[in-house]
């Protein structure tokens, strides 16, 4: 027994280089994600920032009730989940339908350019991307206006005040920034596939969409349920510089742009009111945690080397 | 027959998608060199009716401002994807070992932070009350963008299926010391995953602005290119919204519509010019790690 820890402990020593190299990265997960855990109490407490988040004294669920009473909370939730959801599906069905299609393009050349153009927006930060949509959709500048609709003989549209356009807007620049990366994961995992499927296919007279619907589909089923699921779990979080920067935090603008993220931002730094914002971003973290972990417990069952633990 | 015409289709629509991916790009550069005149009489086009440089050089009056944010957003790229490759790299490396005792309470310490987060608020009180990171330029370095669980996962799992224990073994018998290994055994193996890493980490520090917008409230004089372009588009948007006249906000002069376009320009360059070199492992990055991600 005592020879048994002694071999422990002398493995232990002998290992003691490597968790220092360990060691920055622990300190830094210490300080970026460990600490802040606790901070989630303010949700219950009605803070001060001179006293701090231990000094300020606790409140109960005025917070929470508060949240809720103002209707806020209903129409944070429903913007975040709506908004993820119509992402979900229609990113699913464009970048699977991309990856397919990047797949026929037999010259490799071509293959690669289309590859590398299909990225390209998915390097722009959302500063200049609130840019290009501004010089689309400004009043007095945009093209929109100014290229199309006057043309046309429509009366000018003010875009960034009137709210009920911006779920379409949203939904288009997401697609557009995020399609080209997802369209590579499908397309590596179909490029992956057995060649003899299709070539047996080929043989039996099936065509270009039957192979398509009856054997890449199918096979693509997995990825496509298991990315799903993941989409699923981070339903509760939102893509913060996308609805903040995007539609130019305009007032006018917050009841189809506001989500989770925006608010609490906003309760934090613009309109002190950190009371509700720290009650959202409780249940944010707690229900966004939930949804991980079921999310990670159903793509275990489907398949045990794809979940996170 | 069949195969050709699945490729012209194919064909087809990706020269559509890359239209529609590179064209509000070009609105942005042929803005930049729209005249003023036509910006205002026209609005933005990409076919203007007038071309000018007059909004570079309207640039080049407020040069000094702007060069010290280009140089900034250098200096934080730079020094932020050195500091997060090397600390990834190091936390990853002992994680591949599979003798190392307590690897599953460190592995689960990383996934953790993958499961939950404090969010916004506690994270924003943790560095502005706690490290009095606020107006500083760690501010622009450290919160969020030092290392990510991701990234740690893909560096260890590329090194488990890559990086044989017999080279790692022979290394130890011929007397290499750990850190020995790991510099001259690991590192050359892994520089493809490195470089991965790297690309996404200095593609997030060169787009961030967030960081800014928390934390730089009175030195704006430590704002990088995209927290200057953040204040600029929210400035002119709040002079807009108000009947002042006034043109100095926050202590600097907003810049007309087609210098802003200009300013724009620069701020997407470098990532427009790295990226080619990196593509390679910018998308084995995506592949390894898609389904996680």
């Amino acid at each position: 027994m005592k020879l048994l820890q002694g071999k422990k402990a002398r493995k232990v020593i002998r290992f003691i280089p490597m968790y220092l190299m360990m060691l920055p990265g622990i300190i830094y997960f210490l300080i970026n994600n460990y600490m802040p855990m606790p901070g989630l109490l303010i949700a219950f407490k009605k803070f001060k920032f001179t006293k701090g988040v231990w000094g300020s004294p606790w409140c109960g669920i005025s917070n929470f009730s508060f949240l809720i009473k103002s209707q806020d909370l209903s129409l944070l939730v429903r913007n975040t989940l709506l908004y993820n959801l119509v992402f979900l599906v229609l990113g699913t069905v464009l970048s699977v339908t991309v990856a397919i299609l990047l797949n026929e393009v037999q010259r490799k050349k071509l293959q690669q350019t289309f590859q590398t153009l299909i990225l390209i927006p998915y390097l722009m930060s959302y500063v200049i991307i609130a840019y290009i949509v501004y010089a689309l959709f400004g009043a007095e500048y945009g093209m929109i206006n100014n290229s199309f609709l006057k043309p046309l003989g429509i009366a000018p549209v003010s875009w960034y005040t009137e709210d009920q356009h911006w779920p379409v807007i949203l939904t288009c620049v997401n697609l557009w920034k995020s399609f080209g990366y997802s369209s590579i994961i499908y397309y590596a995992t179909l490029v992956g596939f057995d060649k003899t499927y299709y070539e047996a296919a080929m043989v039996d007279g099936a065509n270009k969409m039957q192979m398509i619907f009856k054997i890449t589909l199918p096979l693509l089923k997995h990825v496509i349920i298991i990315l799903t699921l993941f989409a699923i779990g981070h339903i509760f979080y939102s893509d913060f510089g996308l609805f903040y920067q995007v539609p130019m935090n305009s007032g006018q603008l917050y009841n189809t742009t506001s989500t989770i993220d925006t608010y609490v931002y906003r309760g934090l730094l613009e309109d002190n009111n950190i009371g509700r914002a720290s009650a959202a971003g409780f249940i944010q973290s707690i229900v966004g945690f939930l949804c991980v972990i079921s999310a990670n417990a159903v793509v275990r069952k489907l398949e045990a080397e794809s979940a996170l633990f | 027959m069949q195969k050709k015409t699945a490729q012209t289709v194919a064909i087809v629509v990706f020269v559509f998608l890359s239209i529609i991916c590179v064209v509000p790009l070009l609105l942005v550069i042929v803005s930049s060199f729209t005249s003023e005149k036509a910006l205002y009489t026209y609005g933005y086009s990409l076919f203007p009716s007038e071309l000018s440089t007059g909004a570079y050089q309207y640039l080049l009056a407020s040069k000094d401002k702007l060069l010290r944010s280009y140089g900034l957003s250098f200096l934080v790229t730079a020094v932020g994807t050195f500091a997060n490759v090397t600390i990834t790299t190091l936390f990853a490396y002992p994680l591949s070992n599979k003798e190392l005792p307590g690897r599953n309470f460190f592995a689960f310490f990383v996934f953790f932070t993958m499961l939950f987060n404090g969010g916004l608020i506690p994270t924003y009180l943790v560095y502005t009350q706690v490290l009095h990171v606020k107006d500083t330029l760690w501010a622009l370095i450290v919160p969020g963008l030092l290392m990510s669980g991701f990234s740690v996962i893909l560096v260890r799992t590329y090194l488990t299926t890559n990086i044989p224990m017999e080279i790692l073994d022979a290394s130890r018998i011929d007397g290499a010391s750990e850190m020995r290994t790991f510099v001259q055994v690991v590192l050359p193996l892994s520089l493809p995953i490195l470089a991965t890493v790297g690309f996404m980490s200095g593609l997030a520090y060169w787009n961030d602005w967030q960081n800014g917008l928390y934390y730089l409230v009175k030195r704006t004089d430590l704002f990088t290119i995209q927290n200057l372009l953040n204040r600029i588009l929210s400035s002119a948007d709040a002079l807009r919204n108000s009947s002042t006249n006034e043109m100095m906000t926050a202590g600097f002069e907003i810049p007309s519509v087609g210098s802003r376009m200009a300013i724009s320009v620069f701020a997407m360059l470098p990532m427009l010019i790295a990226y080619p070199f990196f593509q390679k492992g910018f998308v084995k990055g995506i592949t390894i790690g898609g389904v996680k991600g």
